[in-house]
């Protein structure tokens, strides 16, 4: 499977007529076809949730959505593509997808080898560890000469080894490339621990059979900023991400909602009537409409929105937001989006 | 009509273009220079393609990242790894891998289906059919499927450890795995080791004494009991007067799991249960097929000669069947190991696994990788046709 996945990727590079000449144009392809080729990972709850009916909703996906409202005035113009972590980059180089969007570690190696750009982060996360309330195990130094599963391919894989590492504590790696697979194994019992990011073990404990037969451990091992990524080589393009998700932050900084976009045209605000379009033109530079923030707020809304819909105390997955690293830095956490002028 | 113009042409010929074209050996240079040019062309085009496609792409190519420390934990090693070693290292320790579970598997498919294929000729009504069923039933259903269904509908159910079942004693299986105990050398044991050679070399030449004897004189010589025999008292002597210079490293249920001894995760068993019944099916039939070519006719001839039914099948049967059997034989040990890549399927951590996927997504060095990969998988073919090829040269029919 991966085998052909990856051959046919190979390919396609060996093959490929050179493509220095679309590298600056993503944006004049995505008008083109009529939508944004989205990459997002295996359906998980409250970043990239598959309803019954099809339909994608979530954090990263409002990244997504909201990309393509800036584009088309239309959150639906967007392909979702659904990719196992382990070829994610490969597919974004490759031009398959236009950017990803799938809590994503920003890293020194993928940002600077990889072909790849961040675009920002849309949720601060750390590494942590869920055990069956059984086992009695209360902190991750208790985990000595456990058996962990753990997805292949991650910056979670690399945190682990170093974890322990650190720490002088063995431990053996169950490893497999397909998150479902490795939670029906810890379900199952064929390991003592499941690590992931924090916020992916809270959604996919929601969705377990009984989730208060598991906790999480205190123990954050690692930083894991993840956000939006896009193709190296086309500034304007990156550009267009970074500062849509920017103005979803700034907007909540401002106090503008889905629900109040149209009155606050009218505030006597400088910094509202930039943000929106009313005053300045924000958007030009990048290709887009002056008003493209209205755009993004009336249909999917300010990041607070956002983060409450999708994973917020209200959700079953359930991450306080409040004394958060993800709460706005007038709050107290480390949000902050760069000045809207 | 080259051929024949070639074999009329003048002995001076005048030096026109026309003949030059007519000439059977002009013509064969030509088109090698130009399909030659065309290849070197094409790997050319390839090369630089690829080249500046990274380039344009921002991707680092290259074989540097060898060097780097790969940072990420293998759940199952046979040559010793940390997580401070270098891709490098990684890549030495898929092959380990994957040679293992190729070469354990080969081992089982050929015994398994050796035995399938000749119940599959038994006289008995039961055994022949049960044999056929199992041929049927296990080649008709794809190999993937087999493998996922051992490792979870079997592997991966097995009790916790704390509940672990124990195989008197020696052995313990549980969902993390199966334990056993290690063999540590004592001081002394490399002589019980040389005891052991000399006993094979000493087994080989009694043998290769024996034959010859066989020929010349047509005295037969019981050369196999006497070497198995010789193989087994040698270096156990030598073990005993040496004061048995050997201890197991049990394992012992500490913590989570058992700690100590030999252990491989339930992905390992999965893989090759699966791997060895699967392709024991192609090769019961190949054996089956093997036999049965040979004539009815010889089995006949040599009753009627009073041959043993026993040598009939050693002396006369087999070594006709073997030329049949050995060309497909070969096909199906390279189809095992090229199919254990489905191990990544379970997480096994073989080349693919651990090297295609695991690796490449951790460097983002596809085509150096995948390269890699795929020269593995071809020198290992190669080599394992030679070999096979060699010994199928030898055993050929001599045509005289």
């Amino acid at each position: 499977m991966k085998f052909g996945v990856s051959l046919l990727m190979a390919a396609a590079t060996m093959f490929g007529v050179v493509a220095t000449a679309s590298a600056q144009q993503t944006l004049q392809q995505v008008r083109q076809r009529g939508s944004l080729n989205c990459q997002v990972g295996l359906p998980t709850p409250g970043f990239y949730a598959l309803a019954a009916n099809g339909t994608w909703s979530g954090m990263d996906v409002d990244v997504c959505r909201a990309v393509a409202a800036a584009i088309f005035d239309d959150p639906s113009k967007v392909q979702y593509q659904s990719v196992t972590s382990a070829v994610r980059f490969t597919s974004l180089a490759n031009g398959e997808s236009d950017m990803l969007s799938r809590t994503t570690t920003w890293t020194a190696v993928r940002d600077g080898q990889l072909g790849l750009e961040f675009a920002g982060v849309n949720f601060y996360d750390g590494q942590g560890f869920v055990v069956p309330r059984a086992s009695n195990i209360t902190s991750a130094r208790q985990l000595d000469g456990a058996t962990i599963c753990v997805l292949t391919g991650t910056t979670t894989e690399l945190n682990l080894a170093d974890y322990f590492r650190a720490n002088n504590m063995r431990f053996t790696a169950v490893t497999n490339e397909n998150v479902n697979v490795l939670v029906e194994t810890y379900l199952g019992g064929g390991c003592d621990a499941y690590t992931n990011d924090k916020s992916g073990l809270a959604a996919r404990r929601s969705a377990f059979p009984t989730p208060n037969d598991h906790i999480i451990l205190p123990e954050t091992i690692s930083k894991e900023p993840l956000g939006p990524v896009v193709r190296h080589g086309d500034n304007n393009w990156g550009d267009i991400v970074r500062w849509v998700l920017y103005g979803m932050i700034e907007a909540e900084e401002m106090g503008v909602t889905s629900a109040n976009v149209t009155q606050m045209l009218q505030s006597p605000n400088p910094g509202i009537k930039r943000l929106l379009g009313v005053e300045g033109n924000v958007g030009q530079g990048m290709g887009l409409p002056a008003d493209f923030m209205v755009r993004v707020l009336r249909h999917i809304g300010n990041y607070g929105e956002t983060y409450e819909r999708n994973v917020g105390a209200n959700t079953p997955i359930g991450i306080p937001r409040e004394r958060s690293l993800n709460a706005l830095w007038t709050n107290g956490g480390i949000l902050y989006a760069m000045p809207f002028r | 009509m080259s051929q024949s113009t070639a074999i009329r042409r003048p002995a001076t010929p005048p030096l026109r273009l026309g003949t030059l074209a007519n000439d059977a050996t002009v013509r064969s240079v030509f088109y090698q220079a130009v399909t030659f040019v065309c290849v070197v062309g094409l790997i050319w085009y390839l090369v630089s393609n690829t080249i500046a496609n990274m380039a344009t792409r921002g991707m680092s190519a290259g074989f540097d990242f060898l060097d780097v420390s790969a940072g990420f934990n293998i759940a199952f090693t046979l040559i010793p790894y940390r997580e401070g070693d270098s891709y490098l290292r990684v890549f030495q320790v898929g092959i380990a891998n994957t040679l293992l579970v190729a070469a354990i598997g080969v081992v089982f498919a050929s015994i398994l289906g050796l035995v399938v294929g000749l119940g599959r000729l038994s006289t008995n009504w039961l055994i022949r059919t049960l044999a056929r069923w199992y041929v049927e039933i296990l080649r008709n259903t794809p190999l993937l499927l087999q493998i996922i269904a051992w490792y979870f509908g079997v592997f991966n159910l097995l009790p916790l450890p704390r509940a672990s079942v124990d195989l008197g004693g020696v052995m313990y299986l549980n969902n993390r795995g199966a334990y056993f105990p290690a063999p540590v050398p004592g001081e002394g044991f490399g002589l019980v080791l040389l005891a052991l050679v000399a006993a094979l070399i000493g087994a080989v030449l009694l043998h290769l004494w024996a034959r010859q004897r066989f020929r010349a004189t047509g005295r037969p010589f019981p050369s196999v009991l006497v070497g198995i025999a010789l193989v087994l008292v040698a270096p156990t002597l030598v073990y005993l007067l040496l004061g048995a210079p050997l201890t197991w490293d049990w394992p012992v249920l500490r913590g989570f799991n058992f700690q100590g001894g030999f252990s491989v995760p339930p992905a390992f068993c999965a893989l090759v249960v699966a791997l060895s019944i699967y392709t024991s099916c192609f090769i019961a039939e190949i054996v089956r097929a093997g036999i049965q070519s040979v004539g009815h006719g010889q089995t006949e001839a040599a009753r009627a000669l009073g041959v043993k039914p026993s040598r009939t099948m050693r002396f006369i049967i087999l070594p006709q069947a073997m030329r049949v059997i050995i060309p497909p034989l070969i096909s199906q040990y390279l189809n095992l190991t090229k199919n254990s890549s489905l191990a990544i399927a379970i997480g096994f951590p073989d080349l693919v696994s651990v090297w295609m996927n695991t690796s490449l997504n951790q460097s983002g060095r596809a085509i150096p990788i995948v390269a890699m990969t795929m020269g593995f998988y071809c020198v290992v073919s190669l080599a394992v046709s030679f070999v096979l090829n060699s010994y199928n040269r030898r055993i050929l029919l001599r045509e005289r």
